[in-house]
């Protein structure tokens, strides 16, 4: 099995909290891993900070094999050795962010496009023939020549998956990315992913959906206080739990 | 009051032949010192102080003493160090025997220090979240500027930059106080010519108040089309 993803370690601070304190995770092609736990919990720095949107304090992630090279700070912090492999690194992670996160300026069509041209330098037809696929498969290609604000929340999304899509990452990183929609977009996006999952995608989720984690993630990873307490199995985790604050964070979830 | 009457409606065809004057002085100083506004905001954002400190000046400066000092400064300041210097071999001393060209210079540093003051508070109003996608997909931190954070920077500040651009046309009235001929200095000529007050000055009014109702119909035109993506979804 090809290890896509593999985090060792990882530890963060924000001045003197810490909110990571030593998480390890792996992710091979196909995995679809959801990462549940309260707020707080540190799931979300957990993600920002394998694409370095938020700068670990120590420990190592590999993408495909290559390790992220840092450096330490005389002041406990890190810093990248490299900005350019950070670029190509972060350019195989596409991130898929709560609040959508589209560049307003520009129209869906040219959302999608962006990256794949300037960062990975696709020819400009080419990207859009392929974004225009993107976004039939996500249900927007009528909407391909509107500006984000023009969107409904879930369309936005869906727009979003596209633009990650757009990539071709190796891992597909998805930030709490229903929590800021109203309660009858969250169905439309959920559905896309189930069929990004099934694609064999491979995904890292945070998300609060306990529905979404049990019927589609091959692995739960279950963060409390900035580690990992428990990680298995949808039906190991939900099924099952073992440890005391994990059968409270389900019973409080459950509606 | 007749007389008067046919004497101002006479004076408008050599007034008008000055309005290009009037629309090149703004033109060029706008387009020059809105370039210039970019360095000067990109600096006063900087945390490096060797950056911020001496673009917080410049802004200090060229907001805080009148217009008027800054365009003497430099007319007679510059007019006075670059004869004898090595400028006065090259082919730009032609341009600097002309009061025009030391108007421009002048216009265009105190726009730049306006429009960076504007540019910099658009440029943090940026959402950070969209700047935030730009890294997560890769972008250098050049793409994200010149991609992202500028592009929308100046949509959100367009409104304050036409206004900036209303001004500067009327500012460029100064220029007549450097023996430059637009509009304001062809009515101080016909002042002198005809000893009459008023009628130059009403006339070059009149000018200026249609010039100015027409280039802000023009820059609302363009501030519609670029900032096309809040207003009323188009189809598809």
């Amino acid at each position: 099995m090809d290890t896509t993803l593999k985090v060792e370690d990882l530890h963060k601070r924000f001045g003197d909290a810490e909110v990571l304190k030593g998480v390890s995770l792996s992710a091979n092609t196909g995995d679809v891993i959801a990462m549940i736990g309260s707020s707080g919990s540190g799931k979300s720095t957990l993600l920002r900070c394998i694409n370095l949107l938020e700068t670990p304090n120590s420990g190592r992630v590999y993408v495909n094999g290559e390790l992220i090279r840092m450096k330490a700070m005389p002041d406990g912090t890190a810093k990248p050795e490299d900005q350019k492999q950070v670029e190509r690194i972060r350019s195989k992670l596409a991130m898929v962010f709560q609040n959508f996160n589209l560049w307003s300026h520009r129209t869906i069509l040219e959302n999608v496009i962006e990256a794949p041209v300037h960062v990975l330098g696709v020819p400009k037809k080419e990207a859009i023939e392929k974004a225009e696929a993107l976004l039939a498969k996500v249900g927007i290609a009528d909407k391909r020549n509107f500006y984000p604000n023009h969107l409904s929340g879930g369309q936005q999304q869906r727009a979003a998956i596209a633009r990650a899509l757009a990539m071709d990452p190796s891992v597909l990183l998805f930030d709490e990315p229903t929590s800021a929609l109203d309660p009858e977009l969250v169905g439309e996006v959920l559905q896309v992913m189930r069929k990004l999952a099934e694609e064999g995608r491979t995904m890292l989720v945070v998300t609060h959906e306990m529905g979404f984690a049990r019927d589609v993630a091959s692995q739960i990873v279950f963060l409390h206080k900035g580690q990992i307490e428990e990680q298995g199995t949808p039906s190991e985790v939900i099924g099952h739990p073992k440890s005391e604050r994990l059968k409270q964070f389900l019973s409080s979830t459950r509606h | 009051m007749d007389e008067s009457f046919t004497f101002l409606l006479s004076i408008f065809p050599r007034l008008l032949a000055a309005v290009p004057l009037t629309l090149a002085l703004t033109a060029i100083s706008g387009v020059i010192g809105n370039a210039l506004a970019v360095p000067v905001a990109l600096a006063r954002l900087s945390p490096n102080p060797l950056l911020w400190m001496p673009s917080a000046l410049y802004i200090l400066l060229m907001r805080g003493t009148p217009l008027l000092v800054q365009t003497y400064l430099i007319y007679y300041g510059l007019g006075e160090i670059l004869p004898g210097s090595f400028i006065q071999q090259t082919f730009l001393w032609e341009y600097l025997k002309d009061g025009f060209w030391y108007a421009v210079f002048a216009f265009s540093l105190n726009t730049a220090g306006y429009t960076g003051e504007i540019l910099r508070g658009a440029m943090s109003a940026v959402p950070r979240g969209e700047i935030e996608a730009a890294k997560a997909y890769g972008m250098s931190s050049g793409q994200i500027l010149w991609r992202v954070t500028l592009p929308r920077a100046i949509q959100i500040c367009l409104p304050a930059m036409s206004g900036e651009t209303i001004l500067l046309l009327k500012a460029t009235s100064l220029a007549s106080l450097i023996t430059v001929w637009d509009i304001m200095g062809t009515a101080r000529q016909i002042q002198k010519e005809s000893y009459r007050i008023y009628e130059p000055l009403i006339a070059a009014g009149i000018i200026y108040i249609v010039t100015v109702f027409i280039l802000t119909r023009l820059l609302n035109g363009l501030e519609r089309r670029i900032n096309q993506h809040r207003a009323a979804p188009q189809s598809a």
